[in-house]
Order: structure tokens, then sequence, then C-alpha cells
């Protein structure tokens, strides 16, 4: 038995992580490693409650597990979502340093490409 | 006991990981400490019965997601990366800031701990492939076709970006 909270704090520090590689690195493609690291913490919150609702009953009447599920079902759409936004990112990065020939983000101050 | 253990050692290289990723310079030493860190929280899924999403998570999150950054990392030759004065402000203000965040948010966890219950390793079927089949072709059918439009804007959108202009 383990509490839910040790998994929500589990989350949140690596949520915080994320958010220190954001503000910390300098390399373009370490930032958006850093977010991949958040979203992967919101995932785990979002399965530690699923959990969570199915040990607490998480059944509609007609006994399909709806409640329950939904999360994993979320974070179903969240990997998705992810997926394109690596392959945008990944192109808009590739774009980028066709043009000014660096991954720093303090020398990529411009919105033109 | 076994469950308490499990989870300590896959929290640990989960968190182990995530400060590596911050404390690598070169991307390619961060992409692969982000890879244990997403193995890891796969292992994690199964001790909270998500067995399907355990899965997905080492194929596309591990496996396509990262392949995709480490191509690209050895596409553009990516060095080690090189301090500047912003990350001095960042780590001024980021630091601390983060810190807070973390801390906040675990004094409300623990606060709470009575109220949110524990986790235990059950032999239920819960997470069982099929129920989340049933649940996202039947009454999430409509996101699901709409998340495939979405694919294949990005799809397209990553074309024209990755394209060299003539």
């Amino acid at each position: 038995m383990v509490p839910l909270s040790w998994y929500l704090i589990l989350s949140a520090v690596l949520f915080c992580l994320g958010v220190l590689g954001f503000l910390l690195k300098r390399n373009i493609i370490t930032i958006f490693m850093s977010i991949e690291l958040m979203l992967n913490a919101v995932n785990l919150t979002f399965v530690a409650f699923a959990n969570y609702w199915n040990a607490h009953g998480g059944l509609l009447p007609s006994g399909k597990p709806v409640v329950g599920l939904s999360g994993h079902v979320f974070v179903f759409f969240v990997m998705v979502v992810a997926a394109a936004e690596a392959a945008v990112g990944l192109a808009i990065i590739i774009a980028v340093f066709r043009t000014r020939e660096t991954l720093n983000v303090d020398r990529v101050n411009l919105l033109k490409l | 006991m076994v469950h308490q253990i499990l989870f300590i050692i896959f929290a640990l290289m989960c968190v182990a990981g995530a400060v590596n990723l911050l404390r690598q310079s070169h991307p390619i030493n961060s992409a692969l400490s982000l890879v244990v860190v997403m193995a890891s929280l796969a292992l994690i899924y199964l001790l909270l019965g998500a067995e399907f999403l355990a899965a997905i998570q080492v194929i596309v999150y591990a496996g396509a997601i990262m392949v995709l950054f480490v191509f690209v990392i050895m596409l553009l030759n990516a060095g080690a990366e090189e301090r500047s004065t912003g990350s001095r402000i960042a780590l001024i203000v980021g630091v601390p800031g983060a810190l807070v965040l973390g801390v906040l948010v675990g004094w409300i966890m623990i606060s709470n701990n009575k109220l949110l219950g524990s986790v235990a390793i059950s032999p239920t079927d819960f997470g069982e492939t099929h129920f989340i089949a049933r649940l996202l072709f039947r009454d999430f059918l409509l996101p699901f076709e709409v998340t495939s439009v979405l694919i294949l804007i990005a799809i397209m959108g990553a074309v024209v970006l990755g394209r060299k202009e003539s």
C-alpha cells in the first residue's frame, strides 16, 4: 500500500524539474525535452487519480468503468498531442537552425525565421 | 511492502533521470536521461494498474518521440550548450520559484494524505486494453476522430516547415 500522495509528490517534483530545465537550459532542444518532462508529470497525475476513482467505485449505474478510466483516455490524448507537438516543434527547430546556424535560444531573438 | 520498495526504486530512477537531464550540457545525454525517466514512469504506471498506458508510454514516448529527438540532435550536430547572462537571471529567479512551487504542492499533498487514501496492487482487470478501447471508440469517438485531423495537420506542418526553400 503506497499513499496516493507519494505519486502526486513525485509528479510535482518531476514538473518542477521540468520548469527548472525550461528556465535554465539555453539549448532549444533541451528546452523542448523539459516540456516533454512536464507533460509526463501531468500524465502521472492523471493515472494516479484514475486509480483513485477506480478504488472509490468509479462506475456508472450501467456498470461501465467510465469515470475511472477517463483519466487513462486523457493520458492517451495527451500522448497523441505530444507526438504531434514533437513533430512540429522539431521541424521548427530545424528551420531555425537552417537560417541561424545556432541552437542557443539567446541568439534566436527575432520572430522571423 | 514490496509495492513501496518498487515505488521508491522507480521514483528514485525517475528523479535521478530528470536531475541528470538538467545537469548534462550535451543534448544527447539529456535525451538519454529523458528515456530513463519515461521508462521508469512506464513501470510506475504498471504499479497504478495502467497496463495499456505503460505499453504505449514505452512505445510512443520512449520509442517514437525520443527517436525523433535523437534523430534531430544527430542531424543538426548539436554541441554542448554555452552559458549566457540570461541563464544567470533564470538561476536567481527560477530556482527559488520552482522550489516554492514544489514545496507548496508537496505540502498540500501531505496535508491531504488521509483524504487521498492509498494505492494497492489489485488483481482487478482495471486498465485493461478492451475497457479503454470500448471507452475510446464509443464515448470518446468524436475526440478520437478529431485527433486524427490534428495529426494530419501536424504532419503537413512538419513537412512545410522542414522543406528547403527553393
